[in-house]
């Protein structure tokens, strides 16, 4: 009972972290970017290539996983996404669908489409008993680790001059840039943040999951179940939602494995039937 | 669009001279069919691919009349092709060849039946939010069914497929021929048949409102059109319409697997309608074939890396050409029009 909480807690927080890039960005610029899992896909074959091919340790390729993925995510930023934010919705989801399939069989062509396993260091394998409960390190390792980022973030966006920016330009794009914001500039640093928290989640994420190239395919439903139910004006909101996803599927796969594929997704039909906006979001007039 | 109004004389008879008008056959259209009807003799051996390719037209233009006509932006539409695979299938596998329930025509009603039922559930969750919401819900609703559809294992016989899909002869005449040959004029027939009915149903009153909800709902509610019932009806009327798709599926393929309810084949459909062209009902015709073409010449050589050239067109449309194959096809037509017109 215990173990599952907390794996679930676990898998919570490390889909919060796939997933608070496309809540902001989504929430900044109403973009549609279904491709999101992408960077997350990314951020796991940097890992993936780190360490099984290049021989270095996990822990360098977390920042690494980071670093790179951000980077690329500016690049295709300021390159092609730029030019779309002005597009309808139905152009957005065509868009990113493409730059999904183009991932996809690229990493096939570079990676092979077998799932490849990433071996945890000694340091983080194994298990601690606690309280009648069973803890794996790796997980405790994460939960750890996205807390931190959970709490780093909203400090990011509550207490620096970055974060009231960003904040006012998620509130009202166009007054934010009427009193001299540079909302694009923002968007730029906030898509590249975005993108390697997706990074950094994926490369998390690997140890657990043994990533192949479908992943931006198989997890891009989660990732906008946690935006549903969270909304996007927040990132409390997407937080509270990825944790409740993340302890309804594993609870769910482990004591009901019959129905347990369906519950996450009747979840996110309820939501959206009842409160449009999410659980957490706040009604808009725009 | 608006040009029609403008060149026609007509226009001038009455509210709806236009749209009578606009329901007139031009001649490119009876050459399209004709030609599509003339391939039986120009390649005997290729009935499997066009039969393929009819299947995927109509899928595509159950997308097109809610995407292109209502605007509803959908990645389920895979849900209700499932469907109607499935019911097709089953009624042909549990006929046992006979004439009422493995008639193939019968089966097609049948699967429009249940695929348009619960289009017509699930049109209701469509109705509220915004384009991210409806993406959402489609999605949720197409993963539910398929999820159902790998649980049942008992009707739909899981990840082995429904094996034992025998339908009956057309109408108690025509046998499917192993070449496949009365497949593809089956399929095509029902296309047609599903073409001028839907043809028809978008230039009538009741397709200029879907137009009006399409370009601005407020609006729309405002001058009396009841948007929710409007969007109810042409939401079950697409599902009803992917439903005979996958049916024709089903038949024609004497087999129904997963795969007919799987994400990309919702995808594929979509894309195959911005190929050729949104809110044209001709873009599903021409998309199939593009589709189907490009897919020959391109996944033969590497199969496995197909994904990245649809990819990349995919990317490349969105960026520069927004009307896809009828658009560009439009925009032709248009510069060839105009020095006619001014000689004139």
């Amino acid at each position: 009972m215990l173990t599952i909480l907390f794996d679930g807690i676990a898998y919570g927080l490390l889909l919060f972290i796939l997933a608070v890039g496309l809540s902001i960005t989504l929430g900044l610029m109403n973009f549609i970017n279904l491709a999101h899992g992408a960077f997350a896909m990314a951020g796991g074959y940097i890992t993936v290539v780190m360490v099984n091919r290049l021989g270095l340790s996990f822990f360098w390729s977390l920042p690494a996983a980071f670093i790179i993925t951000a980077a690329l995510g500016a690049f295709l930023e300021r390159t092609l996404y730029v030019r779309l934010y002005d597009k309808s919705h139905l152009d957005q989801v065509l868009f990113s669908l493409g730059l999904i399939f183009m991932s996809v069989a690229a990493v096939d062509y570079f990676m092979g489409a077998n799932q490849q396993i990433v071996n945890l260091p000694p340091s983080l394998d194994g298990r601690l008993q606690l309280f009648g409960a069973s803890i794996g390190y790796y997980r405790l390792f994460v939960i750890i680790l996205c807390s931190l980022l959970t709490i780093a973030l909203q400090l990011v966006l509550t207490k620096t001059r970055f974060g009231s920016q960003l904040r006012a330009s998620v509130d009202d794009q166009r007054v934010a840039r009427g009193l001299g914001i540079d909302v694009s500039r923002i968007f730029a640093l906030t898509f590249a943040m975005g993108s390697g928290l997706a990074g950094l989640g994926g490369a998390l994420a690997t140890p657990f999951f043994n990533i192949d190239p479908t992943f931006p395919l198989k997890y891009m439903i989660y990732f906008l179940i946690v935006i549903a139910v969270g909304g996007t004006t927040t990132i409390i909101g997407p937080f509270f939602s990825a944790l409740l996803l993340g302890v309804a599927d594993i609870a769910g796969k482990y004591y009901v494995p019959a129905i347990g594929g369906f519950i996450i997704y009747t979840i996110m039909v309820a939501v959206l039937i009842f409160r449009p906006q999410g659980l957490f979001g706040r009604v808009t007039s725009r | 669009m608006t040009s029609v109004i403008a060149d026609t004389p007509i226009a001038s008879a009455g509210p709806g001279a236009h749209l009578v008008a606009r329901a007139r056959w031009r001649w490119p259209e009876v050459l399209l069919w004709l030609f599509a009807i003339a391939l039986i003799w120009i390649a005997p051996s290729r009935y499997l691919l066009f039969n393929e390719i009819a299947i995927l037209a109509l899928l595509a233009l159950s997308i097109d009349l809610v995407l292109g006509y209502a605007g509803i932006v959908t990645l389920g539409q895979g849900a209700f092709f499932g469907l109607g695979a499935y019911t097709a299938g089953l009624m042909a596998k549990h006929g046992m060849g006979t004439f009422p329930w493995s008639d193939p025509v019968l089966g097609l009603i049948g699967a429009a039946l249940v695929a348009g039922f619960i289009g017509f559930l699930s049109s209701f969750l469509v109705l509220r939010g915004s384009d991210l919401t409806r993406l959402m819900v489609t999605l949720g609703v197409a993963l539910i069914v398929q999820e159902l559809g790998n649980k049942l294992e008992w009707i739909t016989g899981g990840a082995d497929g429904l094996q034992g899909v025998l339908p009956a002869p057309i109408l108690g005449l025509f046998d499917f021929d192993i070449y496949g040959r009365n497949a593809y004029l089956y399929s095509l027939c029902t296309l047609f048949v599903l073409f001028v009915i839907a043809r028809a149903l978008v230039n009538s009153p009741f397709g200029l409102s879907l137009r009006a909800i399409k370009g601005n709902v407020t609006r729309a509610r405002a001058i009396g059109i009841p948007v929710e019932r409007r969007l109810v009806v042409i939401y079950t009327v697409g599902a009803a319409y992917a439903g005979i798709a996958g049916a024709l599926l089903a038949q024609t393929t004497q087999f129904v697997s997963l795969d007919v309810l799987s994400f990309e084949r919702s995808a594929d459909a979509l894309l195959i309608l911005v190929f050729g062209g949104v809110g044209t009902l001709y873009g599903a015709l021409i998309g199939a074939i593009a589709f189907k073409a490009m897919y020959d010449v391109l996944a033969s050589a590497t199969p496995e890396y197909w994904g990245f050239w649809l990819g990349l067109a995919l990317v490349l449309l969105v960026l520069f050409a927004r009307g896809g194959i009828m658009g560009l096809l439009r925009a032709l037509q248009e510069r060839f029009a105009r020095p006619r017109a001014e000689r004139t």
